[in-house]
């Protein structure tokens, strides 16, 4: 691996021995190893959920310089999770933000900002410099394409993923490990899997799994332990329950050769099925007609005769709710049909408009003519109509 | 009886169940009984075809089932399957 081999010219000085004398104790690392910490050069692709506490704990360790790329800004709903920014910098960007601490914790570390989304066009000219890249980032596309330039360039990526209570973590594009199309050759299709925004996600979670990652890096710098190629780690906090599953590498890419399939990159967002924002959204079979929150708001005031339906789940409904509503959760619907006439005029609404859009198109292919979708959902009615419903 | 491990973001199709026990002499009959009784469930983990969908790995203990006999790998009741979807969250 790069960072374990060649010279290491990366001296100490009294103050960086004195402020790593935990590690230097230790024969696992001592002076040696910390100056292969100090010579390492690691990226860390996003500074959300997992690039927050990985990334201190990189720099606390004394990770020579290290790489943060995110163009994101700070909003409140982060900060029950990504505890290296502060309530102070809300709306400012997380680079700085994550700039700011990173320096309080060690300023012998050399900080590099890309303020930039990762593409194709730029993945491999960022990546080069770097000797690990550690993956915090939150979409398939941004996987694949991470993915492939670190196959590309050869490489370590230290991949973590998370959901609501559940963590992924191993060590992907090693010299002879397997790579992220080895454990999953094709991504799911957009809308199979919710994100965590849509998902949820406890908030201590993404901190166990990004330091699990931040373990891995600092095991693949000292060249020390038995590092996570080659077996996928399950974490379920509820259960608190760690698991192991093999991954193997593709019989077909033999070590020391180039990948068979993977030779440039591609277009991830078309690999991924996501359409492309300049693009038109394909047109769907049957549009679902819109009603805005005010029109909705206007309906309900005219005391119109129509049946308003709310799809989200229970205890979303408990946090807040439209009191004429009836709540029948999106997963429940197809069996819960009998419960409305078709012959009603219907009108679907959720949290954003997501899945009242998807329960719109349940209810006219099981023959309803008279369906609307509320666009924007009760975030909508939130921002429009009545500020003390709270968001979510 | 074949113990089957549901994954948090699958769990929404199995009445929050996170484990399940099916008979099956192979991981493909369990699947299906699985399937069978959570008709919501099918189409995360096959295909039109009925072949096994590529961003959903099965693990009989702890061995990918594509490097073993696939569906056909045999069970026996003191195995657990495993069902690990591709997810993607981190940053936000």
């Amino acid at each position: 691996m790069a960072c374990t081999t060649g010279p290491v010219t990366s001296t100490l000085n009294n103050e960086e021995i004195h402020r790593y004398s935990r590690h230097l104790i230790m024969p696992e690392v001592g002076i040696e190893g910390q100056q292969k910490l100090k010579a390492a050069k690691v990226l860390c692709v996003g500074a959300g959920g997992l690039g927050a506490p990985l990334a201190m704990y990189l720099a606390a360790a004394g990770v020579g310089t290290l790489g943060l790329l995110d163009f994101d800004v700070v909003d409140v709903t982060n900060l029950q999770r990504q505890i290296i920014h502060g309530t102070k910098d809300i709306g400012k960007k997380k680079i700085d933000s994550a700039f700011e601490t990173l320096t309080d914790i060690n300023p012998h570390v050399n900080l590099i900002r890309h303020e930039v989304a990762l593409t194709s066009e730029n993945a491999l000219d960022i990546i080069k410099d770097y000797d690990i890249v550690v993956d915090g980032t939150d979409n398939f596309p941004t996987r694949y394409l991470v993915n492939d330039a670190c196959v590309l360039l050869g490489k370590p990526n230290v991949y973590g993923s998370i959901f609501r209570f559940e963590g992924q973590v191993t060590v992907l594009c090693t010299e002879e490990g397997p790579c992220y199309r080895c454990l999953y050759p094709e991504p799911p299709p957009p809308g199979l899997v919710p994100s965590c925004a849509e998902g949820g996600v406890l908030g201590i979670l993404p901190g166990t799994v990004g330091l699990l990652q931040a373990t891995e890096t600092v095991k693949l710098i000292l060249g020390i332990g038995k590092p996570l190629i080659g077996r996928l780690m399950i974490y379920n906090a509820l259960d608190m329950d760690f698991r192991f599953f093999k991954v193997r590498r593709d019989p077909a890419w033999a070590p020391g050769t180039p990948h068979p399939t993977i030779k440039k990159l591609i277009d991830y967002q078309e690999f991924c099925g996501v359409p492309h924002a300049s693009e038109a959204p394909a047109p769907v079979a049957a549009p679902v007609p819109e009603i805005t929150v005010k029109e909705l708001k206007a309906k309900l005031d005219r005391k119109e005769n129509f049946v308003l339906v709310d799809v989200r789940e229970v205890h979303e409904h408990q946090i807040c709710n439209l009191p004429e509503a009836k709540l029948i959760p999106l997963g429940t619907l197809p069996q819960r049909l009998s419960e409305l006439n078709p012959a009603d005029e219907i009108v679907v609404h959720c949290r954003s408009g997501v899945r009242s859009g998807k329960a719109c198109g349940v209810l006219k292919e099981a023959g309803f003519k008279n369906v609307w979708n509320v666009k924007g959902g009760i975030l909508a009615w939130s921002d429009e109509v009545d500020p003390s419903v709270p968001k979510y | 009886m074949a113990k089957v491990s549901i994954p948090t973001p699958l769990r929404q199709f199995t009445e929050q169940k996170d484990t399940v026990e099916y008979a099956g002499a192979t991981v493909g009959e369990v699947l299906n009984g699985l399937t069978g009784q959570f008709g919501g469930l099918r189409q995360h983990l096959f295909n039109d075809e009925g072949k096994l969908r590529n961003f959903v790995n099965i693990y009989l203990n702890d061995e990918d089932i594509r490097y073993l006999e696939k569906t056909d790998t045999a069970v026996s009741d003191s195995d657990t399957i495993t069902i690990i979807p591709s997810i993607a969250g981190g940053l936000n």
